[in-house]
């Protein structure tokens, strides 16, 4: 019988999906995704941590609730240092130990990323291979396969994203992190309602891997984030290149407190709209600003034409 | 121009901090002005308003710094936002209009005595490298033995018998260890010290209540963070234990590593970041002999939240009472106050009733 391996869409999902999958497609797993998300599962996640836990963990164990019971394994992978000098959140510090303690009776697969114990990525799948009985090169040569998968899909994704640069509509850049963009409950909505005003849209995680270095060094000397670092680098490169920025946290997010105040000090001469997705009985509030502010960016447009 | 130095206050540390500083350059060492409710009220007007609790604490003081004259800051750095304090605040500084020197402890997230030198040679070209070695040294053994006593104050102090007495041996305690120059003398002054405390009168019962405080960094050391939380502790004669201070986080921590995730290991695999792990060793250590434990934090610090549900679940394995403090800029004194007596009527039935 094939494994089933559960992979819940939130979080880390954005960053790795096309890695994970093609992994454990080379090694004929099944694979079994949650679905969007949806107000349940918030509700699910909300139940087992504390009020003050960031919106987007509280979505992520709701699809781990989800998941529980359909599959062998739930996908938990625990990070701690992907680049060097480099951190990330300590949420996916904690990832692992956080579901293992509050969710009972799952079985997580889990791999670990952490540089400042030597510990690759690579290391980390060939180990995950080994929990699943298989050799460590076949795990090897799946891991190679994906790799080489996740950078062919980025850099398509790259490259529509500088065609989409020469459009001769209003663009927008929307700035956040994946697991908040693409969340149904989260930046979703924002992306629809620009879809429909024909604004074109860029996004921060679609901005050339090479590019990101350089870029946040002139924003922000000091930022250690990994995941961060690509939203201020995706500023700075299309600030001169959007008519406007839209920036989307989920709360209380330790990251974005900072970085955010930083980047609307730092660049200025362009609209910046910051919207703070905590409760969703607020969703009215943020879109009403929203509707406001590309009223204003239409009518600088025009004048401009004029 | 005559340049002064300042630094934001946490605790007591203003003691070692200023020594150093003022042995290792030729400027006048000022220590930001005592946090009052002004500073944070200060600090809260210009951080952003998401921000943790200690960065607007440390922005107030850096202002009220600059208002009194400094020009030189200092700013160090830590595991979580910490880190990333000192770019944001020396920007929100600057839009303010101050005009002052810089100066981050830490790179890449650590703090290197090369590093450390590198900084210090720049203030003051003259500094040899014996002197520089000398003082550290000698700001060590400061940090550890003021730790060391500190221990032993937070034993006894909730069975003063004279009021304050404590505190104004303490106040004396710090003049001394300023005064030195060379360890053995700075060394023979702790031990006095030491059996000072050890003999100052105290009307102790055998069995009284104790009480472990853990969590956050900054809310644990810093009394005005936390609403002098250990002095309200102290009132209720109350022993306390706390693990955070600067000779944990600068020199033990990173040798713990290995027995934490021993101890710990029935519920974590991994570090959670910052002190999210040594928060769970602790709750495991404390629930073995102590009565109960507050857990204190700055609101939305992510390693602590994370940690939060791992601690309540040792504590509900353990059995051993457990209340959490989540302080930010509004948080109210009374409403503290309140639930704080609450908890201590918990222990003390839960006492009398073993």
């Amino acid at each position: 019988m094939r494994l089933k391996i559960g992979i819940p869409k939130s979080l880390l999902y954005y960053y790795y999906k096309d890695l994970w999958i093609n992994f454990f497609k080379y090694l004929d797993m099944e694979i079994i995704e949650s679905p969007n998300t949806n107000k349940e599962m918030l509700k699910e996640g909300e139940k087992l941590v504390d009020d003050e836990t960031c919106l987007s963990m509280k979505i992520y164990l709701g699809h781990i609730v989800y998941l529980k019971d359909k599959c062998d394994y739930i996908l938990v992978p625990r990070l701690f240092s992907v680049c060097k000098n480099e951190e990330v959140c300590t949420n996916f510090n904690a990832l692992y130990d956080i579901v293992n303690n509050v969710v009972s009776d799952i079985e997580i697969l889990n791999y670990n990323v952490d540089l400042t114990t030597k510990d690759s990525e690579l290391l980390g799948f060939l180990n995950m291979g080994k929990e699943l009985g298989i050799s460590y090169i076949k795990a090897y040569k799946a891991y190679k396969y994906a790799k080489e998968k996740e950078r062919d899909i980025r850099k398509s994704k790259e490259l529509t994203q500088e065609a989409n640069l020469e459009k001769d509509s209003i663009k927008i850049l929307l700035a956040a992190h994946p697991y908040n963009l693409y969340d149904d409950l989260i930046g979703k909505q924002v992306i629809r309602y620009l879809n429909e005003e024909n604004i074109t849209i860029l996004y921060s995680d679609r901005i050339k891997k090479e590019r990101i270095n350089e870029e946040c060094m002139e924003l922000s000397t000091d930022i250690h984030w990994t995941h961060s670092k690509e939203v201020v680098a995706s500023i700075n490169y299309y600030k001169d290149k959007v008519d406007g920025i839209i920036l989307m946290s989920s709360f209380p997010c330790g990251p974005d407190s900072l970085s955010n105040d930083l980047i609307s000090r730092k660049v200025k001469n362009l609209p910046i709209l910051t919207l703070m997705f905590e409760d969703l009985n607020s969703d009215i509030g943020l879109m009403t600003r929203l509707e406001s502010y590309i009223d204003i960016l239409k009518q600088k447009k025009e004048e401009s034409c004029e | 121009m005559n340049k002064i130095i300042s630094f934001p206050h946490i605790g007591n540390y203003y003691h070692p901090i200023k020594y150093l500083l003022e042995k290792l350059t030729s400027y006048q060492i000022e220590p930001s002005p005592p946090i009052t409710k002004k500073t944070l009220a200060l600090g809260e007007k210009y951080s952003p308003s998401d921000a943790c609790i200690p960065f607007k604490y440390n922005l107030g003081n850096f202002i009220e710094s600059l208002e009194a004259g400094s020009t030189i800051l200092f700013q160090a750095g830590g595991g979580c936002r910490y880190r990333y304090y000192a770019e944001v605040q020396e920007k929100i500084l600057r839009d303010l209009g101050y005009d002052f020197q810089f100066i981050k402890m830490i790179t890449k997230n650590r703090m290197s005595i090369k590093e450390v030198y590198h900084i210090f040679k720049e203030l003051n070209p003259k500094l040899s490298r014996i002197h520089f070695f000398h003082t550290f040294l000698y700001t060590f053994f400061y940090i550890v033995y003021m730790d060391k006593i500190d221990v032993i104050i937070r034993k006894r102090i909730g069975f003063e018998v004279e009021k304050d007495s404590f505190l104004k041996t303490q106040k004396k305690m710090f003049q001394d260890f300023s005064s030195h120059h060379s360890i053995i003398k700075l060394t023979l002054s702790y031990f006095k010290y030491k059996i000072k405390f050890k003999t100052l009168k105290i009307n102790k019962p055998k069995n009284c209540l104790k009480v472990g405080v853990i969590g956050e960094l900054y809310t644990s050391m810093e009394p005005f963070s936390s609403y002098f939380l250990e002095e309200k502790l102290a009132k209720f004669h109350i022993e306390i234990k706390r693990y955070t201070n600067m000779t944990y986080l600068l020199f033990v921590k990173r040798f713990m590593k290995k027995k934490m995730l021993r101890v710990t290991r029935k519920y974590c695999k991994y570090t959670l970041g910052a002190d999210g792990l040594d928060n769970v060793y602790r709750t495991i250590k404390l629930s073995k002999k102590y009565d109960g434990i507050i857990h204190t934090k700055p609101f939305g610090c992510t390693p602590e939240v994370g940690a939060i549900p791992i601690i309540k679940k040792v504590a509900s394995d353990k059995n051993i009472p457990i209340i959490f403090f989540s302080y930010d800029a509004n948080s109210s004194e009374e409403g503290i106050v309140t639930r704080l007596e609450a908890f201590y009527d918990l222990i003390k039935y839960r006492k009398e009733k073993k």
